[in-house]
């Protein structure tokens, strides 16, 4: 391999790559544009991909919520229209019959106008417990979330969005300590967490309380208002809802195919559709960006075709001086790796310059279309090794084409 | 240094064969200053490329220094004009981009030689041809007969066994020619087989023996009698 380093190697690249300037110009510009292409393609559906997570990043995608509705057919002695409510032990069933499951969250749900001094507002009042925090994920600014002991004694404190900071309390005060009167009950604020953008309870934001006070104040018994399901992710959580919603079925006294009696939102099913768009999209970068590659690649073949038939004299002067068959191909093959690698340098750089452009004016705030552009460096690497190979590969017909014309005729040529 | 046996070389044309070499016997000696004559389409040089291993010959034996030249492959071939033959061609055939002395080093390159090596040994032969100075000027900036020398430097670079020159003097004025000829003789004097393709009588003439082609075979083959001893 000391050719590499020999400088008369890299003359005679300089010097043929000199000799057609425009053209290997435009040469360069293929293939940069087909990885350039790449680059800001995979960083833009990256880009997508992140901003998607970052809508539901903070709750587990694989998560089924279920509540309680009426009753569509009747069913041992039921009328139909029978109202129904989750109740606790439904939930302690679920546990104990259903595979698969990470987490069962009960929850209370409520509307209710909330004080603080002068300033009110109607919020989304939740009973929750500290669980919720592990299925969606909340991003303490303040203080922490409801605990276990909050639950144990019934406390009257409450874990505030910033919706609601915003709204109820001056501007740089920090809220922690001070009481919040939700139906004229005091609630202190032991936390506030920037809001996520899936599962909130309504526009004006959430407030939480222990599960257990919210049954207490509300007079709930061990009614619950909804659930979250999560399952372990090597489970499908379609299979879940299915099983979780037959068992409640079973325990509710309600017509098996009686579908209205309970309400479902799968969130595993609604991303699987998302997600599924964007392997679709991911697919398509990948699949444009190497097409126009190749197409790149095949024109340096082209050029390099071209640039042979040239220097056909040159190459029998050199084999007439002694040059191997192979020092010459390999002088070939090494220019058309050469222009491909500096093209894919080139082509990495300016699409790396592209998706910080994108990440600058698209790119920030909450409302960004995309979030954080970018490219894996081994898709880089992976990128790279291709040029190369493929560099490699198209160089092989003009460096055959090159030692097949004999150095005699090579010598002829005028 | 090169005998040639019964030789016969015949190109293809069209649906016949165009017959030019037939049957040749010739026997170059170590040393000796050769000149072929003949006029265009004699078969001189087919001659010189079948010698100087850029065309392979249909019948006949080749040695070279000695070796039988049979089979060869182009990589084998390569390796020999490398090692035994130095060439001067009519249109120079330097490489336009390179230095003189680059152009001389350029064979030393293909036999691996390294690069600081290379310069120095191209150096010495360019001084030899009197253009130590030129060393760094590109063949666009020497005159012919420069451009020459710089050609018979790089022929005589790797110390070759026989220097094939292809009307050498065939692009320059009779006052430059006379002057390559007296390089070319100067390298004979020093040992060097040199083995000069010319329709040109006076360039022959300056030579130690003429052989004469004509429509493939050798008419005459006579010393040259020096006009210095008439």
């Amino acid at each position: 391999m000391s050719f590499l380093f020999d400088k008369d190697t890299w003359q005679e690249i300089y010097s043929s790559i000199r000799k057609n300037k425009i053209r290997t110009g435009i040469t360069i510009v293929g293939v940069m544009w087909g990885i350039f292409l790449l680059v800001v393609l995979l960083g833009a559906a990256k880009g997508v991909e992140n901003n998607f997570n970052k809508l539901f990043g903070n709750f587990a995608t694989n998560s089924v919520f279920i509540w309680a509705q009426q009753t569509s057919k009747p069913f041992k002695g039921f009328q139909e229209g029978k109202r129904l409510s989750l109740k606790m032990s439904d939930l302690q069933s679920i546990r104990n019959e259903i595979e698969g499951l990470e987490f069962v969250v009960p929850r209370l749900q409520t509307q209710a106008l909330a004080v603080n001094k002068f300033k009110s507002g109607t919020f989304g009042i939740f009973g929750d417990y500290p669980t919720l925090d592990k299925i969606q994920k909340k991003d303490m600014v303040y203080g922490r979330f409801i605990n276990e002991n909050d639950i144990k004694e019934k406390k009257k404190i409450c874990v505030i969005e910033e919706e609601i900071y915003k709204q109820l309390f001056d501007k740089d005060v920090n809220p922690i300590g001070a009481y919040i009167k939700i139906n004229n009950i005091n609630y202190k604020v032991v936390g506030m967490y920037k809001q996520g953008q899936v599962g909130s309870g309504g526009p004006q934001g959430n407030i939480h309380i222990p599960f257990t006070t919210y049954q207490q104040v509300y007079n709930m018994g061990d009614k619950v208002g909804w659930m979250i399901i999560t399952g372990k992710p090597e489970f499908d959580i379609t299979q879940i809802e299915a099983d979780v919603k037959l068992l409640l079925k079973n325990l509710h006294k309600v017509h098996p195919d009686d579908i209205r009696a309970f309400g479902s939102f799968n969130l595993g099913k609604e991303i699987a559709k998302v997600t599924g768009f964007l392997t679709g999209m991911q697919f398509l970068t990948w699949f444009v960006g190497i097409a126009t590659l190749i197409a790149g690649v095949f024109a340096i073949g082209n050029i390099l075709l071209i640039t042979v038939k040239e220097r056909t004299k040159e190459i029998g002067i050199r084999r007439a001086l002694g040059a191997k068959p192979w020092e010459i191909k390999r002088q070939i093959i090494l220019e058309s790796v050469f222009l491909t690698s500096i093209a894919g340098a080139l082509g990495i750089i300016s699409g790396g310059l592209v998706l910080m452009l994108i990440d600058l004016t698209i790119g920030q705030g909450p409302d960004a279309a995309l979030t954080n552009p970018t490219v894996d460096i081994p898709v880089i690497i992976i990128a790279a090794i291709t040029l190369v190979v493929l560099g490699t590969l198209i160089g092989l017909i003009p460096a055959h084409t090159a030692v097949s014309i004999r150095p005699i005729e090579a010598l002829r040529e005028e | 240094m090169i005998k040639i046996e019964k030789l016969h070389k015949s190109y293809p044309m069209g649906k016949d064969f165009l017959h030019v070499l037939k049957g040749l016997d010739l026997h170059i000696k170590e040393g000796e200053f050769v000149a072929i004559m003949g006029s265009s389409g004699s078969g001189k040089s087919t001659l010189l490329n079948i010698v100087g291993l850029l065309d392979t010959h249909d019948e006949g034996n080749y040695y070279l220094n000695g070796q039988l030249i049979e089979n060869l492959d182009e990589k084998k071939a390569a390796i020999l004009r490398n090692k035994f033959l130095g060439f001067v061609f009519q249109s120079f055939n330097l490489i336009t981009y390179k230095t003189a002395l680059e152009n001389v080093a350029l064979p030393l390159y293909y036999q691996g030689i390294g690069r600081k090596d290379r310069q120095k040994i191209a150096l010495k032969y360019l001084d030899k041809v009197g253009l130590k100075d030129r060393a760094n000027h590109l063949p666009s900036e020497l005159s012919g007969g420069e451009k020459q020398r710089v050609a018979i430097a790089r022929a005589l670079v790797t110390n070759p066994k026989v220097v094939l020159a292809d009307e050498p003097t065939g692009a320059l004025d009779s006052t430059t020619s006379h002057s390559v000829m007296e390089l070319l003789k100067d390298i004979n004097r020093e040992g060097m087989t040199v083995f000069v393709i010319t329709h040109e009588e006076d360039i022959a003439e300056e030579t130690d023996r003429i052989v004469r082609l004509k429509d493939g075979v050798i008419i005459s083959d006579e010393k040259v009698i020096k006009k210095t001893t008439v």
